[in-house]
């Protein structure tokens, strides 16, 4: 793995000290080090330019070279200024409404699914609400299945019409139904889709509309790369979803997405998957997530 | 104009564009270090020269592939079946690869049988099926929660006795950072040479076109695990470029045999390292 960020500054810092002098030019060699540290985790091109710049003031106006600890003191401007754009506190999903309805989007493969069956099962043991899953995903083959396994894991009841290619009908459908059976909650599980995929992002748009969701949900993988402010400034426009969830944190990815959406978006990150079991859902922590990019 | 040194605005331009197509910073100082190499070699160079140059050089990095670019779907005849294992991390598309592989292959007049030794994720084993009798190919299967090693060791008696061409087992998706299931796949390949000694013949690894930097550590624990012998790169039909795979095919020496371009059945190409690179360029 990538070098972590005490590390790389230990070394420019030392080289600093043999020169015995502290110039602008050193300045430059330390943010050089803040930069790639966090273009190796994946942070977006252009957010870690402005982040860089935006250290450097701090940096500069709290005199962090002429201090006993420079690089100690450096890495704690990075960590706290990451931590900040990442939102400061964790924030909660909306619950209200009766019932309170929950959509989730996303590209393919970013773990929608398992997301939504994690959600329900937490919304279900931790919150003493009684969750239904709707499968809105009529396209990837056995996705409609997948759900019904989960639900059938977690003792959910999952809402499904065979043969129905319509994920507008079946949503409004599901959550009828859901009233009907006194569900307060219905989470949606939708088709992954491209941003760029006109057709399905204007279904997914249709969906929102039909449903007025109370929680609109992004859901990403947090191994994403450049891409990320892409498709989430795209899901955004079209959705302007109310958070974010990045899947797959049990992995050793740096994560450095977090920062491209949040910067592009300004939306807050609310849970992070942790694993493919239905208890492996953690809400966010802004900080800790700040750690792990900078490898700590 | 002619230039001696290739002046900084076109370096900077270089970088953002490698760097916001996940070539990543080690990549893209290699990259620009052999550019400026090159053009103090040749001294006077202009700009289209060095377009030409740079796209020549990235195209070096990436591993050649020894069924060449053009790939027929032709099989060593000293390899029947010929087995194909594939594997990668959660979501990156594996299953719906061997889904569009196995129709290459029975497009190309081959027989093809596939293993669902995904037995974990939840409905894996219906979605392969589904492929299966789309392509109308067929799967050999146990339960959801069976042993993985147990459905490859009977997908390969079964395409052995069978006399089929071409075997593809599917895997589970799992992460590269957790031991127990790294060796469980370690335990997945060693099965199948019991039952065809040198199987299996090709490891495709699936990477997801959209994943960062993590993907040098994919390649690298999976290649632990199983020795890699092939890449192929998913989801291209987006705004990602996929850039990551020219340090990981260089740094481990893998070449890149397949794209993923779609959903759909046709959407898999042979991978042609030019196009690739220009695409990183957007032409
Ligand atoms: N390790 C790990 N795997 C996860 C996590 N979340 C999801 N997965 C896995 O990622 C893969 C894809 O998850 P799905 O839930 O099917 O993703 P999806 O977004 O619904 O996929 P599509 O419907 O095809 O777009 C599956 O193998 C999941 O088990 C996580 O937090 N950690
Ligand atoms: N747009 C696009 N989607 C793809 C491509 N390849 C796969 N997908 C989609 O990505 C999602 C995940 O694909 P799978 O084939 O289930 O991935 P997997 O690696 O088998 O997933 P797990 O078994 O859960 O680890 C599905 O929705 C696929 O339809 C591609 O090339 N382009
Ligand atoms: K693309
Ligand atoms: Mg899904
Ligand atoms: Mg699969």
């Amino acid at each position: 793995m990538f070098e972590n960020l005490s590390e790389r500054l230990e070394r420019s810092f030392k080289i600093l000290k043999g020169q015995g002098r502290i110039t602008e030019i050193n300045v430059a060699e330390t943010l050089k080090d803040i930069r790639r540290a966090l273009l190796d985790a994946d942070v977006n091109y252009k957010t870690a330019k402005t982040f860089t710049e935006t250290v450097k003031e701090k940096a500069l106006g709290q005199n962090v070279l002429t201090a006993v600890k420079p690089q100690q003191m450096m890495v704690k401007i990075v960590h706290d200024e990451l931590a900040q754009l990442m939102g400061g506190t964790s924030t909660d999903i909306n619950l209200k409404g009766n019932p309170a309805v929950i959509l989730i989007a996303g590209l393919q493969g970013s773990g929608k699914t398992t997301f939504s069956g994690k959600l329900a099962n937490l919304i279900k043991s931790k919150r003493g609400k009684h969750p239904v899953l709707v499968a809105g995903d009529v396209y990837r083959p056995a996705a409609i299945n997948q759900l019904q396994v989960l639900g059938e894991q977690i003792g959910v009841p999952v809402y499904t019409e065979e043969g129905n290619t319509d994920p507008v009908k079946i949503a409004k459908a599901g959550i009828k139904e859901a009233k009907a059976k006194g569900h307060d909650v219905v989470i949606i599980d939708t088709a992954g889709r491209l941003a760029i995929d006109e057709e399905m992002m204007n279904e997914i748009s249709a969906i929102k509309e039909a449903v007025k969701p109370h929680e609109t949900l992004f859901v990403v993988d947090a191994m994403t790369g450049q891409d990320a402010v892409n498709t989430a400034k795209e899901f955004n426009d079209r959705l302007d979803f109310d958070g974010v969830v990045l899947t797959k944190l049990d992995g050793d990815t740096r994560g450095g997405a977090a920062i491209s959406i949040r910067s592009v978006v300004d939306k807050p990150i609310k849970f992070v998957g942790m694993g493919e079991k239905m208890d492996a859902l953690d809400v966010f922590h802004p900080s800790r997530m700040a750690d792990r990019i900078l490898g700590m | 104009v002619g230039k001696k040194k290739v002046d900084d605005d076109v370096l900077d331009n270089l970088e953002e564009v490698l760097i916001t197509s996940d070539v990543g910073v080690d990549t893209t100082i290699r990259i620009i270090e052999r550019i400026e190499d090159r053009v103090a070699r040749d001294r006077y160079i202009n700009t289209s020269e060095l377009n030409t140059i740079l796209r020549e050089e990235i195209v070096a990095l990436l591993a050649e592939n020894e069924y060449g670019e053009t790939g027929n779907f032709e099989l060593p005849s000293d390899k029947k079946p010929y087995v194909i294992m594939v594997v990668g991390v959660n979501g990156v598309g594996k299953t719906t690869t061997i889904g569009k592989l196995a129709h290459k292959y029975k497009s190309a007049g081959k027989s093809v049988v596939l293993g669902a030794a995904d037995t974990f994720r939840a409905a894996a084993i219906e979605q392969l099926e589904i492929w299966a009798n789309r392509v109308e190919v067929p799967l050999i299967k146990q339960k959801m929660g069976a042993d993985p090693a147990s459905v490859a060791f009977d997908t390969l008696s079964s395409a052995k006795s069978k006399g089929a061409d071409v075997v593809i087992i599917d895997t589970a998706g799992r992460l590269h950072n957790k031991v127990n299931l790294m060796n469980e796949l370690t335990k997945v390949k060693k099965v199948m040479d019991k039952i065809i000694p040198g199987a299996p013949h090709e490891i495709l690894l699936v990477l997801d076109g959209s994943t960062g930097q993590n993907a040098f550590e994919q390649a690298k624990q999976f290649s632990k695990a199983t020795e890699v012998t092939a890449l192929a790169i998913t989801k291209l039909d987006g705004t990602a470029k996929g850039g990551v795979v020219i340090g990981v095919s260089d740094q481990f020496k893998i070449p890149v045999k397949y794209i993923g371009i779609g959903e759909g059945v046709d959407d898999l190409q042979v991978f042609d390292r030019k196009a690739f690179v220009d695409s990183l360029f957007g032409d």
